[in-house]
């Protein structure tokens, strides 16, 4: 089992020695990096290339860990006892699995994605912790030991939000995704859009990262927007000259919404190439 | 060697631990990194790093560590050239009636054939000339010259696309933590400072109580509800505002705006250069809508936690003595006032957006961190780690 990216998804080298170091030694891999470079789509693409099964399981701010584990629906228990159910006398009945669970349990190794882990309460991480080292947990309601065959692979995404306990980051390897540069964002286009016109990219790449470069941008343009602008242009049929107009009254790029996400930015944005147009014209 | 860079790296104050060191001998084992130096760094990056903010001084560690173990960049040689023979002394240029020479000297196998005769015959370190191997020089081996068919000889720049250069490039050096501040970061920091309490109404299921009382109700269902947490630290913001602040805005601005969204009971008031007996919450109506201290104490119960943010920086006479204000004539010294707030407040901190090592060079903020007993922080990701642990105690 070795991961080498796909046809759809550009792994840097570092990224492919960190997936395939997790995959080895069986530590769960935490992946950090600005929101959009692709964090989650890795985990995606990593079970693809494997051909294993994906469960992802999303993190919200209410999450628990041991909804990850399992839960036990006590109220419908209750009123099935009121009620005379045959089935209240299994408490088995009533344990619904998580998805940790299921990960466990699968035929197949499969790929447990922990979607933005930062998410959740300080303590999640920590009452996660034996659960992914030893990969097993203990159901007291039904007194069994639920432990994992194989090991599943687990990916872990985090927005950097919270701060994680040190005692989860030793069990797991890290890799922080940088924002790619031109030569890869390159071949991430290609991947996503090969018949895009050389001219066209070219000029839209000198936009992206003339928007990345201006200084106090509230949220700079990321890949996953720079992707979705593409393909707007695309849609609309946009000519390569018309992103280097030197058009006065056209400040900023068409379609600019794709890229700019709110509408402080796009002032921002507005005022620094009307000062640029103004200077060059002198 | 492994142990070694396992220690430097304890040293630089990478947090590594000993789980860590085994993990990545286990990846060596399992061929994770098969014989690649960037194989190995990306390994043991991945291994040992849990951080971005570490990543920068784990590329210094790895290149002071493993200086020397890059592979040679031409294929095919294998000789061993001290590394002091093409240290950089100068960067010739040619004319071009030289260049083309050069040009004429051959082709690259012959080149390389040149090179290994040469490497047998040389003996000592090398500098300009145009046959030996060194440092500016004419001759095709040799670094940092001119020959348009010369072979790069343990060089430390010009590698495209190998790992050498990415640790050599310290990319990751922005996110050291004792850099960088905005206003997510801010927010992480302030996440610390949390107590959670449940008050108010009553939304959440209860589940133990419920079933408890259901048992007691003889198995009828009988819900209970409870509120739900939410987190209940009281905070008062106080910021010195004006003259030598102005250069500290932005960061000050940051950290209004991250405290604003992560605390319900937030309270700021502004002060100038020191706390006297006046405060204002409108800095534009700063002399007409002023706030006394003495309310302030009064009004703010002692479970509040106090934050002054300022740089601290001014003659010490506007802390010590009475009238010693700048703008106003005050009845009592600056330091009066703080010492009361200390009095009343248990928890309270100051962060200063002065960097931490010139702060010995001024009096009035070693006047300050003494009347704060040693609670002044530096404005940075770290200080205000460190400053909610201390609120938090």
């Amino acid at each position: 089992m070795k991961f080498t990216g796909t046809d759809s998804y550009v792994a840097s080298d570092d990224l492919r020695v960190a997936v395939n170091a997790s995959i080895a030694l069986q530590r769960p891999l935490l992946i950090k990096g600005e929101p959009g470079t692709g964090k989650t789509v890795l985990a995606h693409e990593v079970a693809k290339a494997l051909g294993a099964p994906i469960i992802e399981w999303h993190i919200k701010s209410t999450t628990k860990a041991q909804q990850g584990l399992y839960e036990y629906d006590a109220v419908s228990r209750l009123r099935d006892s009121q009620l005379g159910d045959e089935r209240v006398k299994d408490i088995s009945n009533y344990i619904k699995k998580g998805k940790l669970w299921e990960a466990f349990t699968s035929e197949q190794r499969p790929i447990l994605l922990i979607d933005e882990i930062d998410k959740a309460d300080i303590e999640f991480p920590n009452d996660l912790l034996l659960e992914l080292d030893r990969m097993e947990f203990y159901v007291y309601e039904t007194q069994q030991v639920i432990k994992a065959e194989q090991r599943p692979i687990v990916m872990i995404t985090s927005n950097n939000e919270k701060e994680l306990p040190d005692a989860f980051l030793r069990r797991c390897f890290f890799h922080y995704i940088r924002f790619p540069d031109r030569e890869i964002m390159t071949q991430i286009v290609d991947v996503h859009f090969p018949d895009l016109q050389r001219t066209l990219l070219r000029e839209a790449l000198n936009i992206f990262y003339d928007i990345r470069d201006v200084p106090g941008l509230k949220k700079k343009p990321s890949t996953s927007e720079l992707l979705d602008w593409l393909k707007l242009l695309m849609v609309e049929d946009m000519p390569p000259e018309s992103l280097r107009s030197k058009d006065s009254k056209q400040l900023i790029p068409p379609l600019h919404g794709a890229l700019l996400k709110n509408e402080q930015d796009v002032h921002l944005f507005e005022r620094l190439a009307f000062m640029a147009r103004r200077e060059q014209r002198q | 060697m492994f142990t070694n860079f396992f220690l430097e790296l304890r040293q630089a104050k990478v947090p590594v631990s000993i789980k860590e060191y085994l993990a990545l001998m286990e990846g060596m084992a399992e061929h994770v990194a098969d014989y690649s130096v960037d194989d190995f760094y990306y390994l043991s990056r991945a291994i040992l790093v849990k951080d971005e903010r570490n990543l920068d001084k784990f590329d210094k560690v790895f290149g002071h560590v493993f200086k020397g173990l890059e592979a040679l960049p031409a294929e095919g040689v294998t000789a061993e050239i001290p590394e002091e023979w093409l240290r950089k002394l100068a960067e010739k240029l040619l004319t071009d009636e030289e260049k083309k020479q050069i040009e004429a000297m051959g082709g690259w196998e012959k080149l390389m054939e040149t090179l290994k005769k040469r490497l047998e015959e040389q003996q000592k370190r090398h500098q300009g000339g145009s046959k030996w191997i060194g440092t500016a020089g004419t001759s095709p081996f040799g670094a940092y010259g001119f020959n348009p068919e010369g072979v790069r000889i343990g060089q430390d720049k010009n590698r495209e696309g190998r790992a050498v250069k990415v640790w050599d490039k310290r990319e990751y050096k922005n996110l050291d933590d004792t850099v960088e501040i905005g206003t997510r970061n801010i927010k992480i920091a302030l996440r610390r400072l949390r107590k959670f309490a449940r008050e108010g109404a009553e939304v959440e299921l209860d589940m133990p109580d419920t079933i408890r009382s259901t048992a007691r109700n003889a198995g009828y269902l009988d819900i209970k509800m409870i509120p739900e947490r939410r987190n209940k630290v009281k905070l008062l913001l106080l910021f010195d505002i004006g003259g030598s602040m102005d250069a500290h805005i932005r960061v000050c601005e940051e950290l209004f705006s991250a405290a604003r969204s992560e605390f319900k009971h937030l309270e700021f008031f502004y002060f100038h250069n020191c706390l006297y007996e006046k405060l204002w919450r409108d800095n534009r109506r700063r002399h007409v809508d002023t706030y006394p201290t003495a309310q302030l104490l009064n009004t703010f119960p002692p479970d509040y936690k106090i934050i002054f943010v300022g740089d601290a920086s001014m003659s010490p006479y506007e802390i010590a003595y009475p009238g010693g204000s700048v703008e106003h004539w005050n009845e009592e010294a600056g330091q009066v006032w703080i010492q009361r707030m200390a009095d009343t407040y248990r928890s309270m901190v100051w962060l200063n957006p002065v960097p931490e090592r010139h702060w010995s060079y001024t009096p009035s903020i070693q006047l300050l961190q003494q009347l704060s007993s040693n609670r002044m922080f530096p404005l940075t990701l770290g200080g205000l780690d460190s400053a909610m642990k201390e609120l938090n105690k």
